[in-house]
């Protein structure tokens, strides 16, 4: 009566069961092809080293779509010209960054050389300021009213959650149409008899615009985060604050936002680093204007190195690398917080 | 332990497809840079949405505008077929022609390459259509440079693109002829000094010019300004025609440098100094920019063109289309579509540039097309070029796409435009009146290799004014500057 492990010779298997067993022979067949190679390859570079060998072909792609073209990147920055081969392109050492750098007054963009770049900065900063801002305090507040038990918690969760899964461009075109000259808010406006407002020829009106989108589109993402950071808190430190007669603010100074602040500074991060590449959603929503009211640092370096005429690759580079630079100190920053906090 | 290493191993075959899914999947026909170039077997490719200026100026403008519009055309199948069970095909040369379409000139070219074809069964032609702003302005420089372009391809930055050009001469029977036909404007293609090139032939010749919304004159009972107008008359008239009939706007212009040189020339602006170096900072030109900005001010010019575009081209033809203005500056490549889309919805009619102190000018352009230098197969582009060229085929070209002939001979001799519409035969009788009036700083202008720097700066620092940005006078000095840097950058 007793079955030999790993028989799958009984009569009475299921179709579902023949199904696996047909696969797993298939498995066993190719991993036992596999121990052919791994096997004598193991014997001569050793177990311990083994781990490379199954890195290698990630680092391959890493170094040849990645690292390569960084570090090609740094050589660009430091020619000029118009070719498009190293070879064909003269060495100026740092003058792309002087260039860039060149600035009587860096707060005032027309005291600069590069007046463009010093404008797509100060726009950067304050995007980021702003957006980043918004969308913690929009996704917090989201989480925490969906970590209730209210009724609809999980058509709510996927409703905020749809913006994430469209596509920048298709995200930016809605709003094209809604916020447009002959826009849906406008004909709102028109029929209750209003003024048509151009939100799209208005610097400061597109400023709002290009960040409240941006927070329409990307909050759900962070909101799923903070909420599975909430559903992380235990139950019972809620229930002896209860005890204790704690108010519900209380609760969140002092049990949600301490126990929360990990999943938060992720989340911070995270929203960082992307408020600073902000390009595509915007390209399509403003193309940076009007004017260049919403001419972000990415765009700065689009427009120079591909749309204008000539393109201008050293100066493009040059300002990636100063991005690159922008992008690490945040990512120092969050990994020296992050130390400390575990230190804590 | 046992199920440890086959884990390993599933890993080690995962990465292994990785590497194979990377290394492989390029192998393709379609040329690098050509978005999404199918070979659909039928005769022509959707006419682009976006406008594309036949001319000059660096436009750019959001790629979602246009980024559906790549197609490939190529033989019908039935000819495919033919040529496959003669055995031809399998010898059969393939071009690839990279075009962007203003209209449906697109379908009538692909028309002539399909009879040219069916007589030379040796050689197969596949157009790879392209976005305008992207595949033309922005890839094609790329491909040219990295040695990846195309045999053919329809270009409308005439001199900054020239080196690439191949000089069909030695594949030429009849080079005379060239010269003879397309003589002034062989000039646009050719690099500095050379003298004796023939890179290829205008698929058109465009002037820059107003067109105005007849209708609402007649419904405003105004009578259209003279011929010589100056600029503020028809500002003044059009104000009053859009005050009349409720129209929100008074005039628009094409966001481009290119579009704005026309009048500026007419107010004086001289572009360059007696050496012959960009010079853009005198009183015709800060003339032209005053009105510009002025009429921003003052809400005669709709805000959405020029202040709505960020940094790139940008077009007033649906504005136009939809009746919101009076008066459009943009150019005769519009006739095509204008013909197509107003129909008979209400009169558009062109009009003579208006006039300034210094002239009554546009500019001119083109669009033409050229054979690549990096081509493997020269003497086949050459001979389709020369196909293309003969003055009854070409004629027929530009008789089917509304465009001003860029052939001397058939300029001379005209041709017949395919329309029933009197409104398009008359505006093509409007713009090729203007050709004559064109001022010789329009023509300097126009071949000048930097033109394009120009136009960039122009129109990107005048926006600035209009936001409130940059005063005239510091917007003034960023042209200068912003030229003098794109020209060292070139140098």
């Amino acid at each position: 009566m007793t079955q030999k492990s790993g028989s799958y010779s009984s009569p009475r298997r299921s179709v579902g069961e023949m199904i696996r067993a047909f696969f797993y022979e298939i498995y066993a067949f190719i991993m036992n092809l596999a121990d052919v190679v791994l096997t004598p390859l193991q014997r001569v570079i050793g177990s311990r080293n083994m781990a490379y060998f199954f890195v290698l072909p990630n680092l391959l792609i890493f170094g040849i779509f990645v690292l390569f073209p960084m570090l090609l990147n740094f050589r660009y920055a430091m020619t000029s010209g118009t070719g498009l081969f190293l070879s064909d392109r003269p060495f100026v050492g740092f003058a792309n960054y002087r260039a860039l750098l060149n600035c009587t007054n860096f707060f005032d963009p027309n005291t600069c050389v590069e007046d463009r770049f010093w404008r797509a900065i100060w726009n950067t900063v304050f995007f980021v300021g702003f957006q980043v801002l918004g969308m913690v305090i929009f996704a917090l507040v989201t989480a925490l009213i969906l970590n209730r038990g209210i009724r609809g918690r999980g058509f709510f969760r996927s409703v905020y959650f749809y913006p994430v899964l469209l596509s920048p461009v298709v995200v930016a075109l809605i709003w094209k149409w809604i916020l447009q000259r002959d826009g849906l808010i406008n004909a709102v406006l028109i029929s209750l008899d209003q003024e048509r407002v151009n939100f799209l020829l208005n610097a400061d009106w597109t400023k709002f615009w290009v960040i409240f989108v941006s927070i329409w589109a990307q909050m759900g993402f962070y909101m799923l985060i903070l909420l599975a950071g909430l559903q992380s808190i235990p139950a019972d430190i809620y229930e002896a604050s209860a005890i204790d007669g704690a108010s519900p603010w209380q609760d969140f100074r002092g049990i949600t936002l301490p126990l929360l602040m990990p999943t938060l500074f992720v989340v911070l991060v995270l929203a960082l680093i992307r408020a600073v590449q902000v390009f595509d959603q915007v390209y399509v929503l403003t193309n940076g204007g009007p004017g260049t009211a919403t001419f972000y640092m990415v765009q700065y370096i689009y427009n120079t190195g591909f749309s204008g005429q000539p393109q201008r690759f050293g100066l493009a580079a040059a300002a990636s690398v100063l991005l690159g630079l922008t992008l690490l100190i945040f990512t120092l920053i969050q990994l020296w917080l992050g130390r400390s906090s575990e230190a804590v | 332990m046992m199920k440890q290493r086959n884990w390993l191993l599933l890993a080690v075959m995962l990465a292994a497809m990785l590497v194979f899914a990377a290394c492989g999947g390029g192998a393709s026909n379609a040329p690098a840079g050509n978005e999404a170039a199918t070979e659909a077997p039928t005769e022509a490719a959707a006419p682009a949405e976006e406008e594309a200026p036949a001319a000059e100026e660096a436009a750019t403008e959001a790629p979602a505008d246009g980024s559906a519009d790549a197609a490939a055309t190529e033989a019908p199948a039935e000819e495919a077929a033919a040529d496959a069970s003669s055995g031809a095909s399998g010898d059969a040369v393939e071009l690839r022609m990279t075009w962007y379409d203003d209209g449906a000139e697109g379908a009538v070219m692909r028309d002539l390459l399909d009879r040219f074809e069916a007589d030379n069964p040796d050689i197969t032609v596949i157009m790879d259509t392209v976005p305008y702003a992207t595949g033309i302005l922005e890839t094609l420089p790329i491909q040219l440079a990295a040695g990846e372009g195309p045999d053919m391809v329809r270009v409308t930055d005439l001199g900054g693109l020239s080196p690439f050009f191949l000089d069909l001469t030695p594949y030429l029977e009849d080079p005379a002829y060239w010269e003879e036909n397309f003589g002034p404007f062989l000039t646009w293609l050719r690099q500095a000094g050379d003298e004796s090139s023939i890179p290829g032939f205008m698929t058109q010749l465009t002037v820059t010019g107003p067109y105005v919304n007849k209708t609402l004159f007649d419904q405003a009972g105004i009578e259209l300004p003279a011929g010589d107008a100056t600029w503020e008359e028809w500002a003044e008239v059009t104000r009053q025609v859009a005050e009349a009939t409720g129209t929100p706007f008074a005039m628009a212009m094409d966001r481009t440098g290119h579009r704005f040189a026309g009048p500026a020339i007419s107010e004086g602006a001289k572009y360059f100094d007696a050496e012959g170096n960009p010079a853009l900072d005198d009183e015709g030109f800060r003339k032209m920019a005053q009105l510009l900005i002025d009429w921003h001010a003052d809400g005669t010019m709709i805000p959405d063109v020029w202040m709505g575009a960020g940094g790139s081209y940008a077009a007033g033809n649906e504005q136009f289309i939809n009746a919101q203005i009076v008066m459009y500056m943009s150019g005769s490549w519009q006739i095509g579509q204008f013909n197509e889309k107003i129909g008979d919805a209400f009169d558009w009619v062109a009009v003579p540039n208006p006039c300034g102190p210094a002239a009554c000018t546009g500019m001119p352009g083109g669009a033409a097309l050229v054979g690549i230098a990096d081509t493997e197969h020269p003497e086949e582009v050459a001979r389709v070029m020369a196909y293309l060229a003969q003055p009854d085929v070409l004629g027929e070209f530009y008789g089917r796409s509304l465009f001003i002939p860029g052939h001397l001979g058939l300029a001379e001799s005209g041709v017949e435009f395919v329309t029933d519409s009197p409104l398009t035969a008359d505006a093509l009788t409007v713009f090729a009146a203007e050709v004559p009036k064109l001022n010789e700083v329009a023509y300097e202008l126009q071949g000048y290799r930097f033109n394009r720097a120009i136009f960039n700066a122009t129109s990107d620092r005048l926006t600035q004014v209009l936001v409130g940005e940059l005063t005239l006078d510091e917007a003034m000095t960023r042209i200068q500057e912003d030229v003098d840097k794109a020209i060292a950058e070139a140098q």
